[in-house]
């Protein structure tokens, strides 16, 4: 049976909460108003007040809480409203969350899982529509998973949870209503390897979270079986999972990265830097990124619309490059 | 407080201090890099309330924290030989001065980023409490991180919740260089406090029974009502922010009246008055210390330096 993204994500955290005892979920109404994306409806009649918490308009205190209660052995799931808001939180997730295991010489562990919503499309503006996740891959300790299909949505959390490093979990807001079939008990699972998504020989096409169904589909537009295109799903881009990005250009030396991310100091940059670093003479042409136009985003809808990688640019790009296979 | 309570924590008083002037010395020779925040003048709060505490309480601490540290039960060595850089410090020679850390004595840094230690003194608390753990949650910080939206958010949520945590501020004037009445509308740091429906309590932070009795005071009141509470402890520190620091914010008048006040020399005068202290007793006790720090050095400068082929590990766990 298919379900929603909003669904998976909503299976899989109440998995959690059910099976981690020392597990708590803690954000901006993620208790009375049932989660701003509905993530955790009905989740404070089932659970209880000390289980779900809903914290006030203090992104440093409650992410610095969570830090805290998983340094004293509890298992904290912190809820960020969304990537904007979390901008509030960066000294303490990336001065204490991220570097305090490395200050202290091995000796904390920080079991923290931050989630929040990311990205742009639903005409909110330039406060309300940015794509960090790819800025907060710079920081060495950080996990960073980034969700884009409604199995990952379902079981990425639980290995975020059981993992004793701090884990951030980017779910895309465009991605809350898709649809499709989930296998509740998934083998072989491992959210911090990239997967192949459709496998081709004519050209790699790399992304991630929003961008990802975006691709899927305009692979499908311009379907050939002379031109087979093989798209990858990062799935997790810190620590990035080169060989598989590099396994696939051995065999097709085209790539085209779709990032919903700017280019400017960008993770599309990095996977650019490491293709000419590591597999530079497998390219028959250079790296091609499509991206979000550099500007804050604005509001009126065909604006935006211009600001993001459309299915349409992408079938474009796709198809400049394929005429020079 | 009876003789040998006094005794032990003027011992502590002077361990601290002359850690401290160790620490300065070595840094004129350059065996000390980086940042090095001396405690000297402030010895009483850490002093006092810490010895009010047991090993498996939670202390969270600030980049001034060497004193906290060696309270808290961090061997001197430990400390010292993080000072140096070398393997064999309390965070293998990762953290430096500013980051002292010690799971086993339950010592959560060495934080140096200003007030961003306060939220991690409200999580142990909630930890411990929804654990069952008989533990006790204390966070110090200076009065600068009053002026920081760490320390609100911090306090709301622990008066909010009815977390137990002990919070200590180190009232001691400037924060780096800037006088709090220069840098604070409200200045009362008590009603600052009260502000979050949090009982405070201003403290003299240079009479160590004073901090004693108040820090007694706040842990029954937390023990019993299971709520917050807040001390201010008035003090001042006698050296420079840093060493790189001139002082130009500063008259020496006025540094030189405090020092009047010095907290180690008002316990000295105490123990006398009380005629428990002799010249004999107090030469025999700076021997003890004074061997016990060329011991914490001696280690400092025969322990390894970390490897570095392992400075990637440790990033993720």
């Amino acid at each position: 049976m298919k379900i929603s993204y909003r669904e998976a994500l909503k299976r899989g955290l109440r998995e959690v909460l059910i099976n981690e005892k020392n597990s708590f979920l803690i954000g901006e109404d993620v208790g009375a108003y049932g989660g701003t994306y509905a993530v955790s409806q009905d989740f404070l009649k089932e659970f209880g007040a000390e289980k779900i918490m809903d914290a006030p308009l203090s992104e440093v205190g409650f992410t610095g809480l969570g830090i805290g209660a998983a340094l004293g052995g509890l298992k904290p799931i912190v809820e960020i409203m969304t990537v904007n808001f979390s901008l509030l939180a960066l000294d303490q997730i990336i001065n204490s969350a991220a570097f305090m295991r490395y200050m202290s010489g091995g000796q904390i562990t920080i079991p923290l899982v931050i989630r929040m919503t990311t990205g742009g499309g639903r005409q909110l503006a330039a406060q309300h529509s940015n794509s960090f996740e790819g800025w907060l891959a710079h920081i060495p300790g950080l996990k960073i998973l980034v969700p884009a299909t409604v199995e990952d949505a379902r079981h990425m959390l639980r290995f975020a949870v059981n993992d004793p490093n701090p884990v951030l979990i980017f779910e895309h807001a465009m991605l809350f209503n898709i649809k499709d079939e989930c296998d509740e008990a998934v083998k072989d699972f491992n959210p911090y390897n990239a997967t192949v998504r459709r496998t081709g020989k004519a050209l790699t096409l790399i992304s991630y979270g929003g961008m990802l169904p975006k691709c899927l589909q305009a692979v499908e537009e311009i379907y050939d079986a002379k031109t087979e295109i093989e798209v990858i799903d990062l799935r997790c881009l810190r620590p990035l999972d080169e060989k598989t990005i590099f396994q696939s250009i051995a065999k097709t030396h085209h790539v085209l990265i779709v990032d919903e991310g700017w280019k400017s100091g960008s993770l599309s940059a990095e996977i650019s830097a490491r293709i000419m670093e590591c597999c530079f003479s497998d390219l028959d042409f250079p790296v091609q990124r499509l991206c979000r136009k550099e500007v804050p985003m604005p509001y009126a809808k065909h604006m935006e619309e211009a600001a993001i990688p459309q299915v349409k640019d992408i079938v474009r790009k796709l198809q400049e490059m394929l005429y020079e296979v | 407080m009876d003789t040998a309570m006094q005794m032990k924590i003027l011992k502590d008083m002077r361990r601290v201090r002359k850690m401290e002037d160790v620490c300065a010395e070595l840094y004129t020779k350059e065996k000390i890099r980086g940042f090095l925040h001396l405690y000297i003048g402030e010895e009483a709060v850490a002093t006092g309330v810490i010895n009010m505490l047991s090993p498996k309480d939670n202390v969270v601490a600030t980049y001034r924290e060497h004193g906290h540290a060696l309270l808290k039960g961090v061997s001197s060595k430990a400390i010292m030989a993080e000072m140096f850089g070398k393997v064999g410090g309390c965070s293998k020679g990762r953290g430096g001065s500013m980051h002292l850390y010690s799971l086993e004595h339950r010592f959560f840094g060495g934080c140096a980023i200003v007030a961003a230690g306060i939220p991690h003194a409200v999580g142990l608390a909630m930890a411990a409490q929804r654990l069952n753990e008989d533990r006790q949650t204390v966070c110090f910080f200076g009065e600068g991180a009053m002026a920081e939206g760490a320390f609100h958010e911090a306090m709301n949520m622990a008066s909010l919740w009815h977390i137990p945590v002990l919070f200590c501020c180190e009232n001691n004037l400037y924060a780096m260089g800037t006088a709090l009445v220069r840098s604070q509308a409200q200045t009362d740091l008590v009603k600052k406090a009260k502000v979050y429906a949090m009982e405070a309590e201003r403290v003299d932070g240079m009479n160590v029974f004073d901090v004693i009795e108040k820090t007694k005071m706040a842990q029954d009141y937390i023990q019993r009502e299971k709520k917050p509470f807040f001390l201010e402890f008035q003090t001042y520190r006698f050296k420079p922010h840093s060493m790189f620091d001139p002082e130009k914010y500063r008259d020496k008048e006025e540094v030189e009246k405090w020092k009047e006040r010095c907290p180690i020399a008002f316990l000295e005068k105490k123990m006398r008055e009380q005629k428990i202290l002799s010249n004999e007793q107090l030469k025999l006790m700076d021997a003890e210390i004074e061997q016990e720090m060329k011991d914490a050095v001696l280690f400092a400068e025969q322990s390894a330096l970390e490897d570095i082929a392992d400075l990637a590990k440790d990033v993720f766990a």
